[in-house]
């Protein structure tokens, strides 16, 4: 995979700069080129936050995301905002727990994952962010799990060492998932 | 290959600074660049060095520059509207021929402005940061790595030419992260006999104020001579495709990340489009550029702002190309796909 790009989108609070961190961090230990470039600001505040990541195998130009190959929507209004954006061929995720109504998507392959309720019957629950990443690892290749857990043990401080495993195992979670 | 570390651009500048020895840092919250005093009042105490979160911008400018007579590493940082704070201490540390690092994360202005990206401050930085005759070295990272390695250029030159430096970022580079590889070993901090309880005599004086206008003249006029010589030696750019290109695109810091795949992009198109990228913006790279846009013959500028670096491209360009401008401003990030069109309108 030469050139990787990604928008993770939801509200504020539902981990998504963290998720694309994690995408990051993947990419750093593979020795590879990235850029990771969050919204900040008023839409921090309860509206929607999202983050746009770079991968590649040689210096990243511009690193706004403005024709995702993926899309991790956490919400319908990122949803709304964002697939249109999305490459031909590429691939959108949506939280199909919380975005009650799929849109049309002509272009790119839009699969919905209950995740957040998955999560929470898995006793999971506010790690929604990261059962998509895991879904979205399988579906794109781009990284691997190792490499994903090792991620994570990087942006987990270590005092905080259940909620790393809380992550592992949401992407291992995410994954598995068939369809 | 050594550790590479993923880190925002914040914290690349903050990190650089106390690998470079600083252990003087006086700041005050403002978005987008709160993150460097965020990592400095967790990281100085670790290492034994100051971080003062002062009552105000100006109150940390001043305190910079107390630090800085005692020939201490101090830095500064804020955007937009706490710099304009700042340019009273700036002046009086020119005046008083200090070294320091400022750091300007810009965000939308004028007044309070908005929060997100800018390059609206480019005459600030380099025409007045501050009142009377002075100069200021002004650099223009467009990495994160180049946030990092700035840092130790900046800090190194302030203190040759006896001056400040300004790191002159925005919110795009602030806020993002991308991977760093500290370089090895900062510049050892030069030698300082004009600072208090250094050398002979350890009492001195360090002031801006001269009574006598003959006297003041002649202070003036060495630190020019000074300044000539950091015009004569810093200037610093980088190219890209310049070299056939028939398009020379003109752009700093972040925006010329979004310059550089205008570029790509139109390359893959056919179209002989080249960036050339200022690294300092003072001194400005005039010797560099006019060579370069003689040979391409059109230039376009491309800023975060209303076009303020047009009228150093005019005065370095000169007769041998046509200078066009495109800007957003306000905190409106130019996107690559709109550059490209621009482009291709001129080819």
């Amino acid at each position: 995979m030469s050139d990787f790009s990604l928008i993770i989108a939801g509200f504020g609070g539902q981990g998504v700069l963290f998720a694309g961190k994690a995408a990051a961090y993947c990419a750093l230990l593979e020795g590879k080129e990235v850029s990771w470039l969050p919204s900040y600001g008023p839409e921090m505040r309860g509206g929607t936050a999202n983050c746009g990541v770079c991968i590649s195998d040689t210096p990243i130009g511009s690193p706004l995301v403005t024709r995702p190959h993926a899309l991790i929507a956490m919400n319908g209004p990122s949803l709304q905002k964002f697939l249109p954006l999305v490459m031909p061929g590429g691939l959108a995720l949506a939280d199909s727990s919380i975005i009650k109504q799929m849109p049309e998507s002509p272009r790119a392959r839009l699969v919905p994952v209950p995740a957040s309720d998955t999560v929470s019957r898995e006793g999971l629950g506010g790690v929604a962010n990261m059962l998509l990443l895991g879904k979205l690892l399988r579906e794109t290749g781009f990284s691997v799990m190792d490499t994903m857990r090792e991620a994570l043990a990087e942006c987990v401080p270590p005092r905080k060492k259940d909620m790393l495993e809380k992550n592992i195992r949401a992407v291992e979670l995410g994954f598995a998932l068939d369809g | 290959m050594s550790k590479r570390y993923l880190m925002k651009g914040n914290e690349a500048v903050a990190e650089a600074a106390v690998m470079a020895g600083c252990r003087h840092f006086f700041g005050y919250p403002i978005t987008p660049q709160t993150e460097i005093n965020a990592y400095m009042s967790k990281r100085m105490p670790q290492v034994g060095g100051i971080y003062l979160q002062a009552e105000s911008e100006i109150a940390a400018i001043n305190m910079t520059l107390g630090a800085s007579a005692t020939g201490a590493r101090a830095m500064t940082s804020s955007s937009s509207p706490g710099i304009a704070l700042k340019t009273e201490g700036i002046s009086y540390m020119c005046g008083c021929d200090l070294p320091c690092v400022i750091v300007n994360i810009q965000r939308g202005g004028p007044g309070l402005g908005g929060i997100q990206p800018s390059q609206a401050d480019y005459y600030l930085a380099t025409r007045a940061p501050g009142h009377g005759d002075l100069r200021m070295l002004v650099f223009a990272p467009a990495t994160v790595q180049e946030m990092f390695d700035t840092v130790f250029t900046a800090f190194d030159a302030a203190e040759l030419y006896r001056m400040p430096a300004m790191l002159l970022a925005d919110g795009l580079l602030g806020q993002m992260m991308e991977p760093v590889t500290p370089p090895a070993l900062p510049p050892a901090p030069r030698e300082k006999l004009w600072a208090l309880g250094a050398g002979a005599p350890k009492r001195k004086t360090i002031s801006s104020l001269y009574l006598k206008p003959e006297e003041l003249e002649e202070v003036i006029r060495l630190r020019f001579a000074r300044y000539s010589e950091a015009e004569t030696r810093l200037s610093a750019c980088e190219e890209y495709l310049a070299e056939d290109a028939r398009v020379l695109l003109v752009a700093y810091g972040a925006t010329s990340r979004i310059a550089r795949a205008a570029v790509t992009a139109a390359r893959e198109k056919g179209h002989k489009a080249g960036l050339f990228r200022p690294k300092t913006l003072w001194p400005f790279p005039k010797e560099q550029l006019r060579a370069a846009a003689a040979k391409a013959g059109k230039v376009l500028v491309v800023e975060m702002s209303m076009g303020q670096m047009v009228s150093d491209v005019r005065l370095a360009v000169g007769d041998t190309a046509a200078v066009g401008f495109f800007g957003r401003t306000g905190g409106v990030v130019p996107l690559p796909e709109e550059l490209l069109e621009r482009v291709e309108a001129l080819i």
